[in-house]
Parts: structure tokens; sequence; C-alpha cells
């Protein structure tokens, strides 16, 4: 197989659940987990005569994933129906949007595993109404409906074929799901179905500009399937076109199972949506105060905030963006740069230390034992001197394990202020050196490494107080060579 | 505009709705005579007009996003022809 | 009246209480000269007696009189409005909770509404008694009642013709005085046809001023809930009740309803009547054109100045109006598929066969035609030449009102082209009967307000005039018509069977 011979070529289509309090074009709640059609209203289940209202919240925050990627803003959007028969769709038509949807044009900065940046486009983003679920299972030869789903709001957020692999597309999966989740519009929730991705792939001869017959995998919901669904479909496609058959345009599944994609019975020989403007809805007219009021609904973007990291807080590009990805994360570290003025060390200490403590315990940081005011109060502590890192490692497990309230208490009742003390550092220097004379002449003799072992020393006869750059000064007077 | 059969058969399965082989010549030709009216349209120059899907130029009112719908599953169940356990039920959908 | 000897005038009067306005017997019911339980089972027992009419889908005796029960101790206590206790009939796709709402259709013939709409809870809230549901041509697609399930209604001036449609069982039974007001939608022409056909008044408003909330969708862009009745006064206080800004509705207007009733005796000299040339040129049967003019003359007496005005796009109406409303019925009417409620075949051996022969069992040819239609007009590759040129010739239609009100304040036309026609004269050729809506259409494409008044009989047969004006003018189209009719007696005559 030649995959150097081919290039991929993958748009990907995600679907984001709004997270609203009720649905889209009815005050029916979305809340996940409820008795089966015990959410579906009159209007959800399509009965005679009931009519949509649409609903604030959704456009609201479609209008902020428009601010956030900075993309056109439909000023007039149309709701248009798509028609085709399936029981999961109440009415027989979806209400979306075609022609003029909500969000036009946009991008999107995607940071890759290597850390490099690439650029992808975003076509559109329109808002939906979810379809229901059938269940297959308990029922012989027959199939229940569920429509409790059946309306929740959707953000569909198509890119441009702008992806060049199944890792890119991951990244930017992620990217996307990372950014829905800053700016608070979707909770992101995988398993439960909130956020769901559809690939488009294709694949070329290197070098082509033309692109090939795409299929569209649906419904992928974790980035795992969505790596390896891509994987599979492309090898496919090579395999095929390289045996001298052709892709058909056809929509497929994922099954983890196998893990293999599989084309899905085509849902209709011909798929006629009809689409056209929905005469139960009017245009919807979004104008200036309202996109303003949305930004001021709206967080500082990733963006932005990460120019402020680095410019201001003179952060190194790469930690700043680990801070900015996840929001929780960023506000952690502002709140613990706010209670310690050290932003160098809340960047290192945010990412490493509690980062690391908290990847331990599977704990996200809105989780964390230790709030930022704690933590700031720790390097604060660290910064003029009343601890050393080490000291301040200990303090911050005590904070976590919940054995003081502040790092001052902790550092109070455990005695772990530092020696700043000449004389009394002095004195046990001079034990430590008094005690072990061989190593004495081993430095003497030049053996420098031999200084560690002193300033370990004495670090334990001092339980790790003593200041240790002031150990190293006197260690090197005393012992002049 | 003449409808052949085939198309009424396109159109009845796109509707999902049953049509007797006997009645497909009557309902290709009504249909023709109905699209018959409708391309007298072709006649009208319509390029500087903007579609009108409403009759009235209004905006889309917007919804405070509340809860306001109780679960009434048992009276919307009533009127079903087929449930259990809470569901619709429906031959079995392939996938 | 004097009163006969040997018999309590009580009992008389009673027993002519049908040949009162709905007005006169808000009146009665004021006055106490009978209660609303008495008035209701006087209604009952004419729907019974004239049950041959066919105008009732449903008759709700139960209902009605504990609504009349109500409504007498909601008198009793002081607490009455103008239309408590005055009974009417519901279109049969106005949802009633816990009654049948079966659109005239097969398909809904078992589909008990569990919601009201918002006409049928606003006019309960006014305290109107609900004795029954009217007839209809199924799912409001008809213009002569002949395209209903429960078969054709019978108009009661001649019982071998329509009564028109598609409220065919709205103007029946108003004519025939079964109800003193019955609710009615108008998607083409199908409040103000029948109304025409049955020498009663019925009133379109301005699309957007009655809530759609409830009212089962023909076509959503064209569908407009209004009334009829036997007077433009009695309109105007049914309408009054009916309508009004619903936050259940994305379409309805958030607009105060003016006081119809009020405005009603306002002068009309000066006021500019249009006559479209269009609406009096070929086809047009020289009996409806005589009277029509003769109506506009009776205005003219009144103080109107009669101009001449024109609609240039009144024909490609037509062919606009049976390109757009197919398309929204034929997806309004895809939630009809036998799944959550409404007809469903027996053993279906799957999905498609479920889908296929529920709609084709339970929905009727003249349906089952237009949603193909609709189908087909929007499908990929037709679109444009259908559908879009149609919205935009919509757009030129209503250009031409706009047009013509800068001439006039409104418009006076004739209704159909014909009086009432026989039943099945027209039912094979279905086209026919689209071009005889020729004079109604334009005025739900621009989304005008209409109304339909008797302006004399030819052969027996009533002849309805149409009132159009601009969006909003309901006040002013109900004045002119009450103006006209404190003139004539045409709103009066009661075809002789049913007096
Ligand atoms: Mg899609
Ligand atoms: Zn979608």
């Amino acid at each position: 197989m030649s995959n150097a011979a081919w290039e991929t070529v993958i748009g990907l289509e995600i679907h984001a659940q709004m997270a609203t309090k009720s649905k889209i074009f009815s005050g029916a709640s979305i809340a996940f987990g409820a008795e089966p059609n015990s959410q579906a209203c009159a209007v959800d289940l399509g009965l005679p005569g009931v009519l949509p209202v649409f609903n604030q919240a959704a456009l609201v925050s479609a209008v902020k994933f428009g601010l956030a990627t900075g993309a056109e803003i439909g000023r007039k959007s149309v709701f248009a129906r798509k028609n085709y028969f399936y029981p999961d769709l109440p009415k027989g038509y979806q209400i979306s949007q075609l022609d003029h949807p909500i969000v036009g044009r946009g991008m999107i900065d995607v940071v890759q595993e290597d850390g490099e940046i690439k650029q992808v486009g975003l076509t559109r983003a329109h808002l939906e109404e979810d379809a229901g679920k059938s269940l297959h299972e308990n029922f012989v030869g027959q199939s229940g409906i569920d429509l409790n789903r059946a309306g929740t709001p959707l953000l569909e957020i198509v890119s441009e074929p702008d992806i060049r692999s199944a890792k890119e597309a991951v990244a930017y999966a992620r990217q996307i799901h990372a950014l829905v989740r800053y700016i608070d519009i979707c909770d992101g929730n995988m398993q439960e179905g909130s956020f769901r991705v559809d690939a488009n792939v294709s694949i070329r001869p290197r070098g082509s500009d033309t692109l090939g017959t795409r299929t569209e995998i649906k419904n992928l919901n974790s980035f795992r399937f969505l790596e390896r669904a891509i994987n599979i479909e492309v090898e496919r496609q090579i395999d095929l076109l390289e045996d001298g058959g052709r892709v058909s345009q056809e929509t497929r599944l994922y099954d983890p199972d196998a893990d293999e994609t599989r084309s899905m019975r085509s849902k209709e020989e011909a798929n006629d949506y009809r689409y056209f403007p929905d005469p139960d809805l009017l245009p919807v007219h979004v104008d200036d105060a309202f996109i303003d009021s949305c930004r001021e609904q709206m967080p500082e973007l990733p963006k932005l905030r990460l120019a402020r990291f680095t410019d201001e807080l003179a952060l190194g590009e790469s930690e700043a963006r680990q801070l900015i990805n996840d929001r929780a994360t960023a506000d952690f570290f502002e709140a613990t740069v706010a209670a310690s003025k050290q932003p160098r060390h809340a960047a290192n200490w945010v990412i490493n230390e509690l980062g690391a403590r908290l990847q331990k315990a599977d704990l996200g940081i809105e989780q964390s034992p230790v709030d930022a005011e704690q933590l700031g109060g720790v390097l604060q502590r660290l910064a003029d001197d009343t601890i050393s890192g080490k000291i301040a490692k200990q303090v911050l497990d005590a904070l976590w394990a919940g054995e003081g309230k502040s790092a001052d208490e902790i550092i109070e009742a455990k005695g772990l202020k530092q020696i700043t003390d000449t004389g009394a550092i002095e004195a046990i220097v001079d034990e430590v050196l008094a005690a072990s004379p061989e190593q004495v002449e081993e430095y003497l003799g030049g053996k420098d490494k031999v200084i560690g072992f002193f300033v370990g020393k004495i670090m334990q006869a001092s339980k790790g107080k003593a200041n240790p750059g002031q150990v190293n000064q006197l260690l090197k007077a005393k012992l002049k060579r | 505009m003449a409808v052949d059969n085939k198309t009424v058969i396109d159109m009845a399965h796109l509707a999902r709705i049953a049509v007797s082989e006997d009645d497909i010549p009557k309902i290709a030709s009504q249909m023709g005579k109905v699209l018959e009216i409708a391309e007298k349209m072709a006649a009208v120059d319509t390029d500087h007009l903007e579609p009108m899907a409403h009759p009235l130029d209004a905006a889309q009112p917007l919804r405070v996003d509340d809860v306001t719908e109780a679960d009434l599953r048992e009276a919307f169940q009533a009127v079903a022809p087929s449930v259990d356990k809470g569901l619709y039920l429906v031959p079995k959908v392939i996938e | 009246m004097g009163s006969r000897c040997g018999v309590d005038p009580t009992t008389i009067r009673q027993a002519l209480m049908h040949q009162k306005t709905l007005t006169e017997l808000a009146i009665g019911l004021e006055k106490g000269e009978f209660s609303s339980v008495e008035l209701t089972q006087h209604y009952l027992d004419r729907a019974t007696a004239h049950a041959s009419l066919n105008s009732f889908i449903t008759v709700t005796p139960d209902l009605a009189i504990s609504q009349a029960t109500a409504a007498d101790a909601r008198r009793a206590s002081g607490d009455a409005g103008p239309l408590t206790g005055l009974p009417l009939a519901h279109k049969d796709l106005f949802c009633t909770e816990g009654v049948r709402t079966s659109c005239g259709s097969k398909m809904l013939d078992n589909f008990i509404s569990p919601f009201d709409a918002t006409v049928v809870s606003k006019l309960g809230e006014a305290g109107m008694v609900t004795v029954g549901k009217a007839n209809m041509d199924e799912f409001a697609m008809g213009s002569s009642n002949e395209n209903s399930f429960y078969g054709a209604v019978q108009n009661p001036w001649a019982t071998d013709r329509v009564p028109g449609g598609s409220s065919g069982g709205s103007a029946a039974m108003v004519a025939a005085r079964l109800v003193p007001a019955a609710t009615a939608t108008d998607t083409g022409g199908s409040i103000r046809q029948p109304a025409s056909f049955c020498g009663v008044t019925g009133i379109k408003p301005t699309y957007g001023r009655v809530s759609r909330y409830g009212m089962v969708a023909y076509a959503s862009s064209l569908d407009q809930g209004g009334v009829i009745a036997a007077t433009a006064e009695d309109c105007a206080m049914v309408l009054g009740a009916m309508s009004g800004h619903d936050a259940k509705d994305s379409t309805s207007i958030d607009r105060p309803v003016e006081d119809y009733r009020k405005v009603l005796g306002a002068d009309i000299a000066g006021l500019r009547v249009g006559i479209p040339k269009e609406y009096f040129g070929e086809g047009l049967s020289n009996a409806v054109g005589e009277r029509v003019l003769a109506a506009a003359k009776e205005l003219e007496a009144l103080g109107a100045v009669l101009v001449d005005v024109s609609l240039p796009n009144t024909e490609l109406a037509i062919s606009s109006y049976y390109v757009v409303a197919p398309a929204e019925a034929s997806s309004n009417l895809s939630r009809f598929d036998g799944v959550r409620y409404g007809h469903r075949c027996e053993d279906p051996k799957d999905l498609e066969d479920l889908y296929k022969r529920s709609r084709g069992e339970g929905l009727g040819k003249e349906v089952q035609r237009r949603i193909m239609v609709g189908a087909y007009v929007l499908s990929a590759g037709y679109y444009d030449a259908y559908y879009l040129k149609a919205q935009k010739l919509r757009r030129l239609i209503a250009q031409d009102f706009t047009q013509a009100f800068e001439q006039c304040d409104l418009i006076v036309g004739p209704v159909a082209p014909t009086t009432a026609f026989k039943i099945g004269e027209l039912s094979d050729d279905p086209v026919a009967m689209y071009l005889a809506d020729v004079y109604t259409l334009s005025t739900n494409l621009a989304g005008l307000p209409g109304i339909s008044m008797p302006v004399g009989l030819a052969d027996g047969l009533p002849v309805g005039a149409q009132l159009l004006g601009p969006h909003f003018s309901e006040a002013r189209l109900l004045n002119v018509a009450h103006q006209f009719q404190q003139q004539t007696d045409w709103h009066q005559k009661i075809p002789a069977a049913f007096a």
C-alpha cells in the first residue's frame, strides 16, 4: 500500500448540544436521563396544530460561537425545513438552517500534537433541532421511540476540507470541544451525546487539487473513535482505488467492535430533502446591540487571553497555551496570580505541581482540593524565601491533605519556616563538616561533587529549613581550597 | 407540463403515500394540469423581486429559556396507536 | 311579534331564538329573557333536527350543557362578559381538548385532542359555549366541502348544492341557524367563499391577527382563523374575543386589538372604494357581477366614492397559490404518519409499509394530490422554477395591493365567479375548482383582511361581495359591512326550511 502517494482530505461536521434549560422551539426540559417521552411536549411530538417558538438562549449561544471564531454573524438568519420520514423525527421534517445560517465563515487556530498551529477554516455554523432516539432492544420485531431528545438545540459546526490527517482531525475536534466549553455554550459530554462528530473523508493523488469522492462517517462520539474511523476509512478508500475501484458517495457508520466502517443502508435512494423556509418561523434579526450584549456575556476569548499571558505576564508561548486551553485552568491560574503576584511560579505550579497531583487523583481543576488562594499563599512564601521549593511542595501536599487552611498556617504549625539566621546555619555547617572529615578531604582534593553530600546532610540536620542559598555560601567560604 | 407515471411513483414515495397502480395515470394527468397553471409563472420577469415567504415583514420573536412544559406523557400517549413502557412502537428500524 | 292564543308567549319567544342575531341573543341573555342552558338546548335540538345538512362532524351536547350551566352561574354572579353563554361551533381543525378534532379526515377520525387551540381557549374564557365541531374539506383543502371524510355538506338554500369550502360546515350551519356563529379558517378563500355561497357574513382578518396555535395547519403562511356569523356586528363581537397576540405562535402579531364593535356606526362619507377591473372581467357570471356592483352603488349612496383600480397580477395569484400552498401542505402533513396518533394501517410489514399505507388509507385523494404536487415543486431541480418563482410572484401580487391602496381605502369585488354549484358538478375537475378561487387567493398571499357579506339572491341562491382592506383594517371592513347591512336586509334572509 502506498500511503505516500495519496493525500487525505477531511472536513468535520460537529453537532454541539447547546447548554440551555429548555428546547430550541418548546418549553420542555432537555435534562439528560429522564423517563422515555416524559420530556416530549406537544410541540416536540408534532401534535396537530402546534407551533415552534425560538429559544433566545440558543441564539445567544450561537452568536457567542460566532464571536469566538471571528466569524460573520448572520444578521437575518432563516430557519428551513429539511423534509424526510423517520420515526425519531416527529414532524416529518427537521427545523434547521440552509441558505442563511446564524454563523458564517470563521477560522480557528488548532494546536497540533507537535505544538504547531494550523489554521482551519469554518464554513458555517447553524442552529437546528435534534431528533429523538430509536431503541431496538427489548421489543421483538419492533423499535421503541423516545422523543425526549427531539427538539434539543444543536449547533452544527461545519469545517472547510482543510484537515489532512486523522491526527489533525482529532486536534481540530478537541480545539472546538475546548472552545465550546470555554465559552460555556456546550457541556461537551460525549457519552451523553452532547458533542458528536461526523467526518467527511476523501483521498486524492498527492499533488492533485481536485477533491475525490467523499464518504461521511456519522456520529463519532469519542476522539479515539474519530481517529480510528478516519484511518480505517482512508485505508479502505486507498485499497479500493488501487484495486481499480471507485469510492461511492455514501454515509458510513464506524463499528468500534469490528473496527470497521460500514455503509448505512442507503436511507433513501435519492435523498431529496426539499428544504424550504419554515413558514412557522420568521427571519431571526440580530442587530449590533444584540451582538454587543452577547459579547458582554462572554469570557475573555482564548486568543486574547493568550496574548495577555505572554505579553503582560511574560509567560512562554507553550506554557501559556497549556493554561488557556481550558477555561477553568486559566481562571485558576489567574486567581493564583492574583493571590501571589507570581505569574511565572503560578504557571509552573498550576501546570506541573498541581497538574500532576490532579492527574494522579483523576480530578478536574474544578475539583482541586487546593484552591487558588491557597496555592497563591504557598507561592508567596516561596518567593519571599520563607520556605524553599522543596518545603513548598510539602506545604502543598499538606494543603491537599486538608491539614491546614493556608500555607502560613501549615508553615507555622509544622515549623517549616526557613532558617535564615546565619549563626544558626553556620553552627549546623560546622557540625556537619566536623562529622565528615573524609569527605572534606575529598573535596579539598578537587572532588566538587561532594558539595552535594554536605548540602544534603545540612538540609537533613535542619529538617530542610536551612536557606539553601545561605548554606551554599557558607560551605564555599569554609571549604576554601 | 405532462407528468409521467414515474414522477407520480417518485412523488408518492417521497411523500410516503401508497397509491394503487390503477390510480397512477389519473393522478399523473391531474398533477399535470395543476402544474400547467403553475407554469404560467414562467412568462413573468421576476429577476428584480425578493421572494416573499411571509405576508408580513416581521422578525422572529424570542422565547425566554425557561422550562414551562410538564410531563403529559399519559395524555399524549392515550391517543397513540401503539406504545409500550412509555415508548412509541414502530416496525423495527433497520440501520 | 304577537302571541298566538293558548300558547305561552315565553315558549314562542324561545322557539324563535335562532332567528335572532348573536348580538340580539347577547341582549336576551343579559335581560334574562332566557338562560344559556335554554339557548344552548334550543340550538342542540336544531342541530339534531337538521342533521341531514351534515354540517356537524361532532355535536357535543354534554360539554355544551355543562359550559352553558357554568355561563349561567357566571352571569348570576355578575361576572358575565358580552359573549358569556352564547353558543358556537368550531371548525373541526381547531383543537378541542377531550373532543375529536378530525380536520374532516379519516386520518384523525380517532384523534381526541389533548389540548385546546388558543382560539378555543380564548372564546371559552369569554364564556362561549361549544355545541360541536363543524364539517370541512379535509385539512381545509377544497372549495366545496365535498372533500370530507364525513361526506359533503348541503347548502341550506338548495340541498343539492355545495355550501362552498373549506369552512362549508361553519357557513351552512350559520345559514341554517343551527348556531349563531362558527369559527372558520381561510387559506385561499375558505371563510369568504362559503359565507358567500350560504348568504352569511364571514371575516378573514389580517395574517397574524388570530393565533394559529392549535389550528391544524394546511399552508402556514396563508392560513388565518376568523369567524362566520349572520351579520358584521356579530362577527365584530366574536373576532374581538378571538384576536390578539399569542406567545405560542411566532407569526402572531403583538399589537393591540381594536374594539371592533365600538367603531361600528362610523360615517363612511368620503371613503374611497376601489373597484378592481380584473375582478369584473371574463369568467364572472352576470348575475353575480350585477349584484356586487349594486352593492358598490349602495356604498356610494352612503357617501363612499367609487374609484377604478387595477390588480394586474390577479390571475397569476392562482399559479403562485397552487405552488406555495401545496408546498407548505406537503411538509405540514408529514406529521400524520401513523406513529404517535391518528390512523395506523393494520399489520404493517415494515416501517415503509406503515408510512405508506397509513397515509394512503388515512388521507383523501385531493389531499394526497396536493401533497404530491407540493413535494414536486420543492424537489431538487424544480425548486427554483416553481417554489422560488411562486414566492417572487407573491411579492408582485402583494405590491399590486399596496399600489391599489394608495388610491382607495378598501376594495369591493365578487367572492366567487358564480353562486353555489351543484354537489358533484366540479368534483372531477379539480383545476376548474381551483380557477374559481381567483378572487380570493391573492388576499391570502398578501396577508390582507377580507370580509364577505350577502348582497343579493340570484335564482334563489345567495350572492356575496367581499371587501378587502390594507393590513389591520378589520375595524374599517366591519364598519363598512355594518353600514351596508343597516341599509339592506340580505343578511336577514333565512332559507325557508330553516326559518
Ligand atoms: Mg450535516
Ligand atoms: Zn445536523
